[in-house]
């Protein structure tokens, strides 16, 4: 087996980690790291469970190799703790299961982030890369909403 | 987990991009480049790609352009498609871009990776063919520049060792008036059932098409038929159809009678359009 020493930054940590420069992101985020707030979803790209920030990007860490993150800043639904999005998905009911919730949460801090004023037709865009199996996506919407309309509470 | 390891390696220049391309494969190690490494990584999982060591070429500056010159456009093959749709440098691209799979997943998805993926719809493709771009090759023979319609023949056909750097394509393109339009079988997301981009440039009435049979082409055979004003659109797109490239797909996003159904229908509202010069 080929492995590998790697320095992630993660939450604004640097972290080492030995992996197979074939383990995904996902992987060494859960399994090596016990960061186990992504969650492996479809493996596949199409449910975006695994969400994190890649240099403030979304990106899917099913998608991504661990070793394409070195020298970059990840961040990952632990490194959003006590984040207005975070409470306004508990105040909105925006889960039952919760199991899409950080992907969710990722995705919606990341827009929140890069369009401060983001219109309809955006949020939409962008929260198409997430599904949702439980909720009618209707709390979700109001959550954003909600910090998109009052981002300083 | 992708059940088996490869070797990653993330070279600086072309030069040695290539060099170790060879040294691998000497080592018979089947080195594949990796751009976004979307489909390397899906694939890979499902063992359905095999490889002991992957290229990434997106550290290479020649496949992070995004800049201009007096005549041209260059868009570098590693970057990802949300990048150039931010930047909308050409429009009809950023359109039909936008519709490929989602917003995260474009954030890791290339221009270069997408044109060159094994899967077959490969829709970022379309607005290249059509507006006659060039690609820039890098290989043992070292950099070459082919015009896209001659290379990409159902893929773009590049010889061993060989991949593609960048794509430029000519300023008068970038502002002409278009359509894009993708039918998916169900929802807003995800693969097409058929995909149509066209443009209008010089009275002129460009195609290219997705989803309908197991590659994305232009048919200039097609667009004759499309450009002859002696006929009335339907009866253009008529003549059209039957100059369509052999299979037509059929499975279960639509048997073929209904892609041809889907796609008459799509022309029309397309051709409509850009007729009224709506766009
Ligand atoms: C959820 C999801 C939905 C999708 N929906 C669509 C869709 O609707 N329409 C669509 O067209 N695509 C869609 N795709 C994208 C498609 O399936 C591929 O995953 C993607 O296009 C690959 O791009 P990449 O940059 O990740 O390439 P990679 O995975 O890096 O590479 C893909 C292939 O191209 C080769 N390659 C990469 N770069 C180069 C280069 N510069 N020169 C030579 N060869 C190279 C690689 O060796 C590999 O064989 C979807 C993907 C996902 C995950
Ligand atoms: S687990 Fe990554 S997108 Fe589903
Ligand atoms: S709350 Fe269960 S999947 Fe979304």
């Amino acid at each position: 087996m080929k492995l590998t020493s790697l320095m992630l930054n993660i939450n604004g940590e640097d972290r080492t980690v030995i992996v197979r420069p074939a383990d995904t992101l996902l992987e060494i985020l859960r399994e090596k790291l016990g960061l186990t707030g992504s969650k492996p979803g479809c493996l596949n790209g199409d449910c975006g469970a695994c969400t994190v920030m890649v240099n403030q990007r979304t990106m899917k860490s099913c998608l991504m190799l661990g070793v394409e993150g070195e020298g970059t800043e990840i961040t990952t639904i632990e490194g959003l703790k006590g984040t207005p999005i975070q409470q306004a998905f508990v105040e909105n009911f925006a889960f039952q299961c919760g199991y899409c919730t950080p992907g969710f949460i990722m995705n919606s801090q990341a827009l929140i982030q890069a369009h401060p004023n983001a219109d309809d037709e955006k949020i939409k865009e962008w929260l198409e890369s997430n599904i949702c199996r439980c909720t009618g996506y209707e709390e979700i919407e109001k959550a954003i909403m909600s910090v998109i309309k009052n981002p300083g509470t | 987990m992708i059940p088996f390891d490869f070797e990653y390696y993330k070279p600086k220049t072309i030069q040695e991009s290539v060099d170790l391309f060879q040294t691998l494969t000497e080592e018979g190690k089947h080195p594949v480049f990796f751009s976004g490494g979307t489909e390397i990584i899906t694939l890979g999982r499902i063992n359905h790609l095999y490889t002991e060591a992957v290229i990434d070429i997106r550290d290479i500056p020649a496949c992070k352009v995004m800049e201009f010159d007096e005549h041209y456009l260059y868009l570098g093959a590693g970057r990802s498609l949300t990048e150039i749709e931010d930047a909308n440098y050409f429009p009809l691209l950023t359109a039909t871009s936008k519709e490929i799979a989602d917003h995260t997943a474009r954030n890791k998805i290339t221009l270069g990776g997408n044109i060159c993926a094994n899967i077959f719809y490969r829709e970022a493709v379309l607005p290249l063919l059509i507006s006659d771009s060039q690609v820039f090759i890098g290989g043992p023979e070292g950099i070459k520049a082919e015009p896209i319609m001659r290379i990409f023949d159902k893929k773009l056909q590049l010889k061993e060792g060989e991949f593609l750097i960048q794509i430029c394509t000519e300023r008068k393109y970038l502002g002409v008036p278009y359509v894009t339009v993708k039918k998916r079988k169900q929802g807003d997301t995800g693969y097409p059932l058929i995909t149509v981009a066209v443009l209008k440039i010089d009275e002129n009435i460009n195609v290219a098409i997705s989803g309908l049979c197991p590659f994305p082409f232009r048919s200039e055979q097609m667009e004759t038929y499309l450009n002859n004003s002696n006929y009335s659109i339907k009866e253009r797109i008529d003549l059209a159809v039957k100059h369509i490239p052999d299979p037509i797909l059929s499975d279960t996003e639509g048997s073929s009678e209904y892609r041809l159904f889907v796609l008459k229908n799509t022309l029309l509202d397309c051709l409509t359009e850009l007729e009224r010069g709506n766009m």
